[in-house]
């Protein structure tokens, strides 16, 4: 009797348990996918420094941490006689990169602003465009560009390489821009200039400092994607002393009789530096930028 | 300080859209002169065009004796705030205030000095080194103010500044503002398509429909002496009863009513016995506080509104509703016809016996009437005249 007569009291506690149980339940799944989303993105990485640092009798074991830590591949792949060209690669990258990005940005902020402030025949057509190059595969495109590019004598030259780098950077980069540049309310530059600034000046001291947070986001990508492009880099440049890090990196697997692990993956790490670096570097002006820009008048 | 002159101003966007239609419209020295309007009567338009922020198709602007139709609106000397503040996120209180005067190149120990007044004046001395994100909806109100104020300029434009805050912030506000332009006595123009607030801001409001100011005139004018349907029906909390009546003899009839018209107030011109007639809701009083000579009529009481002041008694009248939606929404003003019966208002006192299902005696003033033309909306009580108001200072406006 006591039994029956404790359980519809006793009723709600339980399932409130069961309910409890199953969101631990559920909380844990996601929780555990989210450990193998991690482990799955981070392991490459770390399985790359580590073997960049592990001697070459740790890497044929496969050993799970460098025991005995070594900086030889790095040497080897600095400046081992197997692998000459690092510095020149390492400035060539560079070179491709900066200037990509920085005639990137200034190109397509002017023409961000034009898409997002001013109306024109054609604007939309050109948007639609702009989406739909997007969508070509860039294997498709790399025997083109070759003949064109060779017209004008720009194959195995890194201006050939940028001019190439920019006719996919850009595209993105105008499109993301535009975005940024059409939260920004038009009021503000209007009350700029009926406070005094000439167009040009509400751009400079209104315009410009507003979208940042969108020059920043979009240079990391475009520094990002130039700085990993390899197909194009390897069809166009020829020449040892013309090539980009990305190139070098591929003469690691080379040999067909044996691969230098130690070294490749020494020279991995050091192709990976600079983005990183870059990365850190901007990374907190684009987390302020957000928040600066959710900010409306 | 200055004068600002518009002279048959017009406004073509693209399309042939019309959004100012040829608005001649004298402002003086130091008035308070609001635009009022329904929204797309182009009362934004004539505003920004007078800032510089929309070129003029046609027509002559000019700010204290200078012609700027065709200057930048930096050259024009101007301030304006605008509905959405418009502050720069990126820039501090004190940076927002001072900018006008930096890009102007002030000396800095100036900008200083003036901001440090305008921020004691409106109160944002606390705020000068936040941003505007961080600040409340009447703060950012307050530093858009400030930042018009800050550089003295010779006119202030007011694009709906109030919309954006909620309505008892509102009043406060529309209060303040009033104190602001009688102690810094600046040309302002003011944008709203809130009666209320035209009304109590305004020295003279110019009530604008369709691209074109149909009268500008002082509030009580405007309220009194409506030269125009349209403007009875805009101007006014609540709304005149509007109706169609015919007259007949000396009585006017609509719906159900009879009522003798008064002596002194009649249509001037005939309109076939066909008006639209006009009563405003304190022109009816319970019979029990009115005086015993006004006429009356029976009514049912559909709403009762008690406002603890006085009560809204709403009641049918079996005729056509005609209201400044209505006249809004047809394409001509001579289909002023709607299906609906009238739903007209009665402000009484607020002692009233009314209840609702019952009927009350409701004492009329027919001194208080107004008469339209069916056709035109032109109101009956005023001579025959361009039917369209200039709007020039001083218009005489015949009783």
């Amino acid at each position: 009797m006591s039994a029956s007569a404790a359980t519809p009291a006793g009723a709600p506690q339980p399932r409130r348990a069961r309910r409890g149980r199953r969101k631990l339940a559920t909380q844990t799944g996601w929780n555990l996918v989210g450990i193998a989303v991690i482990v799955v993105m981070v392991f490459p990485v770390y399985w790359m420094i580590s073997t960049a640092f592990k001697s070459d009798g740790e890497i044929t074991s496969g050993s799970w941490f460098p025991l005995q830590p070594t900086l030889q591949h790095f040497r080897s792949a600095m400046a081992g006689a197997d692998h000459p060209y690092f510095w020149n690669s390492v400035a060539n990258s560079l070179i491709v990169v900066c200037v990509t990005v920085a005639l990137s940005m200034v190109i397509a902020f002017f023409a961000a602003v034009a898409l997002a402030k001013f109306r024109f025949t054609g604007r939309k057509v050109f948007i639609v465009l702009m989406i739909g190059i997007q969508m070509l595969p860039q294997a498709g495109l790399i025997i083109p560009l070759y003949l064109v590019l060779r017209q004008y004598g720009q194959t195995g030259t890194l201006t050939g390489v940028i001019i190439t780098y920019m006719t996919f950077v850009l595209p993105f980069s105008v499109w993301t821009l535009r975005g940024f540049i059409i939260g920004i309310p038009r009021d503000l530059e209007e009350a700029a200039m009926v406070d005094g600034s000439s167009r040009v000046g509400a751009f400079v001291r209104i315009l410009l400092p507003l979208v940042a947070p969108g020059l920043v986001a979009t240079s990391v990508f475009a520094f990002i994607t130039s700085w990993n492009e390899f197909i194009f880099a390897n069809v166009l440049l020829n020449d040892n002393s013309k090539q980009t890090v990305t190139v070098w990196l591929s003469y690691f697997t080379g040999t067909a009789r044996h691969t230098d692990w130690g070294a490749l993956m020494a020279a991995s790490t050091l192709t990976a530096i600079p983005v990183v670096i870059f990365f850190v570097l901007v990374q907190r002006k684009i987390a302020f930028g957000l928040t600066a820009g959710a900010v409306k008048g | 300080m200055a004068e600002i002159r518009l002279e048959n101003v017009s406004k073509l966007f693209a399309g042939d859209v019309v959004a100012v239609n040829d608005i001649t419209l004298d402002i003086a020295d130091g008035e308070f002169l609001v635009l009022v309007g329904p929204s797309g009567c182009g009362k934004s338009t004539l505003l920004r065009m007078i800032a510089g922020l929309e070129e003029v198709t046609d027509g002559q602007i000019s700010i204290a004796g200078t012609d700027v139709t065709e200057l930048a609106p930096r050259r024009r000397d101007i301030a304006m705030v605008f509905q959405s503040y418009a502050l720069y996120p990126h820039m501090s209180v004190r940076q927002n205030l001072a900018y006008g005067l930096k890009v102007r190149r002030t000396p800095k120990a100036q900008i200083a000095r003036r901001v440090d007044e305008v921020a004691k004046l409106l109160g944002l001395s606390d705020l000068l080194d936040r941003r505007p994100g961080q600040l409340s909806g009447g703060q950012r109100q307050r530093v858009a103010m400030g930042r018009a104020i800050a550089r003295e300029p010779k006119a202030f434009l007011m694009d709906e500044p109030l919309s954006n805050l909620d309505a008892k912030l509102r009043v406060g506000m529309r209060a303040s503002l009033q104190q602001l332009h009688s102690r810094l006595g600046v040309t302002t123009i003011y944008v709203t398509h809130d009666q209320i607030e035209a009304m109590t801001l305004g020295q003279r409001v110019a009530v604008m429909r369709e691209g074109r100011i149909l009268q500008a005139d002082e509030p009580q004018k405007l309220y009194q002496e409506p030269r125009d349907l349209f403007v009875a029906a805009f101007i006014g909390s609540p709304a005149m009863n509007l109706v169609e009546a015919t007259i007949d003899g000396g009585d006017v009839t609509f719906g159900q009513f009879r009522i003798p018209l008064a002596a002194g107030r009649r249509p001037l011109r005939d309109t076939g016995g066909r008006v639209v007639l006009g009563i405003r809701p304190e022109s009816f009083e319970d019979t029990a506080f009115a005086s015993g000579d006004l006429p009356r009529i029976e009514v049912q009481v559909e709403v009762l509104e008690e406002l603890g002041s006085d009560a809204h008694v709403f009641f049918l009248v079996d005729a056509p509703r005609i209201t400044a939606e209505t006249l809004e929404a047809s394409e001509e003003e001579a289909t002023l016809l709607a299906l609906e019966k009238a739903l007209f208002t009665a402000r009484v006192d607020a002692r009233t016996r009314a209840r609702v299902g019952e009927r009350l005696q409701l004492a009329v003033d027919p001194q208080r009437f107004h008469f339209f033309d069916p056709d035109t909306g032109a109101s009956l009580l005023q001579p025959a005249e361009p039917a369209r108001a200039t709007g020039a200072p001083g218009t005489p406006v015949p009783a």
